[in-house]
């Protein structure tokens, strides 16, 4: 048990800091915890989640996807002009949401492994490709998703928020089993060392095409559930999500040289950002001074974050 | 000097050649003095911001503190000159560019020191500054105006070029010549390419990552004052088209974004480049939609041109 928590220590302090920042925000919250509170909030948490594992894909195999918030717009547009209609074709619709962002990430791997460009730049490029599109889909906001489907995807089971069901089935139905496939293991093992996973005769270029068509099947799932959350298709939305999923997995444990980190991570990353803003909003600090609070906060947890450099045995070690 | 006109380097003055040649076709104005020397000076703004960027990039690191550091100079600067106090007038450049310097410091203390990435500490300082914004202005447009000396420099003209450009090719050439004739150009492109051995020759590490993010500040902050001339006013989130296009520029001219590798050279034509392509883009009267998608593609483009000329050695 020991062992376990210390192997997942980013994992632990980050979900640690959570559950105090949930419980302050609960406590603070005018309306207390009722699931009504519960379900806005974890709407609002997954949307950064869904977009934090995205980017976590491409950071641990030491890249990193500055396109994450355009997919998101894309295949938040394409959302609102299929899920409208007969249940069947909403059902195809969600599979093509998702396959459009699967697509999305797809190119960015092949431009990042076969036009061998750094993926900083190549999804900077991109993603100014897929807010065009998503912007001749949607000129301007509007469109709609069918209102029972997007009900039901954000309310409540049970009195559980969809939402929490949903990153709940990301983790144990797809994230712990995933994590001990040979893919799995070679998104760490390409990110801890490209040459040495070479070397053990893992085929390191169909990793990297996997964990880019991974960040966009994310990216793709996270616009998917925006639409439900707002119910139209908005081609502007893409900046402050890219620069949020960022934050998001570094305060997660997720670290952006590769190889360190997990989905979970990611997840609890993005929902500390989205309750720290939520706190925010009840706290009674005045409006105006809550951006600046926010950013304080922001670079707080970061800068403790990297306060692994004062483990450092000298200070050669810090350089890594 | 030679290594800056590496063929990655010439790679965006072609590009301008073309651009200006095919844009012609479809309007003649294009050739123009006037349409050409008012691309000079609009390139300029994008130019400061990059010239900063590459040096920083260069080092291995990234800004994104960018689009805060150039509005924050730019609310600052008209903010005195508003008060109509000519004292607080007059140095109403030199504090933009020590706000500039300050953040820039206060990016390389989370870098060198607090060792954070650059790429998470200075997003978190560029949201830092942006509740500094949002509070001392209270989220409105912050009053105050241009000073003549910042308009002159925005817009002005000596013998038909414009003061802008020439200011950022008098500072492109001051910077490359500190990059490329004095230790510390050499040490920021040899952290660029390995920051551990660079510390091992007993290099002070930390101070040239202080410089390198101070000189930065110091261009983003001298883009806002420009900008600020240019529209004799500072506005929320002035900076934040800037970003994006000002990575572009670097990396188009041929500075590898993993460091050590490019140069000003290159960035000038960079920001050359795209701001011509805005330019022609935006006189064609091409809807948004596809103004993002040629400019995402001419990007790929080029950058794709520049790794597979070098075949598998890349």
């Amino acid at each position: 048990m020991l062992d376990y928590l210390k192997s997942n220590r980013r994992e632990m302090i980050a979900a640690l800091v959570l559950i105090v920042l949930l419980a302050v925000y609960l406590g603070t919250h005018p309306r207390g915890a009722s699931t009504y509170v519960m379900t806005i909030w974890a709407n609002q948490c997954l949307i950064l989640g869904l977009a934090a594992c995205a980017q976590f894909f491409a950071v641990v195999v030491r890249g990193i996807d500055l396109s994450v918030g355009a997919v998101m717009a894309l295949s938040n547009c394409v959302a609102s002009y299929l899920l409208d209609g007969s249940a069947f074709g909403i059902a195809i619709g969600m599979v093509a949401v998702v396959v459009v962002g699967a697509l999305c990430g797809l190119i960015n791997g092949l431009v990042v492994v076969y036009g061998r460009i750094q993926p900083i730049v190549a999804t900077l490029a991109t993603a100014s490709i897929f807010v065009g599109i998503a912007l001749l889909l949607r000129p301007t906001p509007g469109g709609a998703v069918n209102y029972d489907l997007a009900d039901a995807m954000t309310l409540d089971v049970l009195g559980i928020p969809t939402a929490m069901v949903i990153a709940g089935v990301a983790v144990i139905g797809f994230w712990l089993p995933f994590r001990r496939t040979g893919l799995g293991l070679g998104l760490y093992a390409l990110g801890s060392s490209e040459q040495a996973a070479f070397q053990s005769g893992i085929n390191t270029k169909f990793i990297r095409l996997a964990a880019f068509t991974l960040a966009g099947l994310f990216g793709g799932l996270a616009g998917l559930f925006y639409s439900f959350v707002t119910t139209t298709g908005d081609a502007g939305i893409a900046a402050s999500f890219t620069l949020n999923s960022i934050a998001a997995v570094v305060l997660g444990g997720v670290l952006l040289r590769g190889g360190v980190g997990s989905l979970i991570g990611a997840l609890a990353g993005a929902f500390i950002l989205k309750t720290i803003a939520a706190l925010m909003f009840f706290s009674g600090i005045p409006s105006l001074a809550q951006p600046l609070f926010e950013g304080l906060i922001l670079a707080a947890a970061i800068a403790i974050g990297g306060a692994d450099v004062l483990r450092a045995r000298n200070k050669l070690e810090a350089f890594s | 000097m030679l290594r800056g006109l590496s063929l990655d380097s010439l790679m965006p003055y072609f590009g301008v050649v073309l651009l200006i040649i095919g844009g012609s076709f479809f309007f003649p104005q294009v050739l123009s003095a006037d349409y050409l020397t008012q691309q000079l000076q609009i390139a300029a703004f994008l130019g400061f911001l990059a010239t900063g960027a590459t040096v920083v990039i260069l080092l291995g690191h990234i800004d994104l503190s960018v689009p805060w550091i150039l509005t924050g100079a730019a609310i600052l600067s008209t903010a005195l000159v508003g008060t109509g106090n000519p004292f607080l007038s007059a140095i109403a450049v030199p504090a933009a560019l020590v706000f500039g310097a300050l953040i820039g410091i206060v990016n390389g203390i989370g870098v060198a020191i607090l060792r954070i990435p650059s790429m998470v500490w200075t997003l978190a300082v560029n949201s830092m500054l942006l509740g500094l914004a949002v509070l001392n202005t209270g989220g409105f447009n912050p009053k105050g105006e241009a000073s003549a000396l910042m308009k002159t420099m925005a817009s002005g003209d000596i013998l038909g070029l414009p003061v802008s450009f020439l200011i950022w090719i008098a500072l492109c050439i001051v910077l490359a010549w500190f990059l490329t004739r004095t230790p510390f150009g050499r040490y920021l492109r040899s952290i660029g390419f390995n920051e551990k051995a660079t510390f091992l020759s007993g290099v002070s590490t930390p101070s040239v990552v202080f410089a390198a993010f101070a000189i930065a500040g110091m261009c983003s902050a001298l883009g806002g004052v420009m900008l600020a001339g240019y529209a004799n006013q500072a506005y929320q989130s002035m900076g934040d088209p800037f970003l994006l296009p000002t990575i572009a520029a670097v990396v188009i001219g041929g500075t590898s974004i993993l460091g050590g590798r490019g140069g000003l050279f290159g960035t000038i034509g960079g920001a050359l480049f795209i701001t011509l392509l805005t330019s022609i883009l935006s006189v064609m009267q091409i809807e948004d939609a596809w103004r993002n998608i040629i400019f995402g593609t001419i990007i790929l483009v080029m950058l794709l041109f520049q790794t597979l000329r070098k075949g598998d050695t890349a």
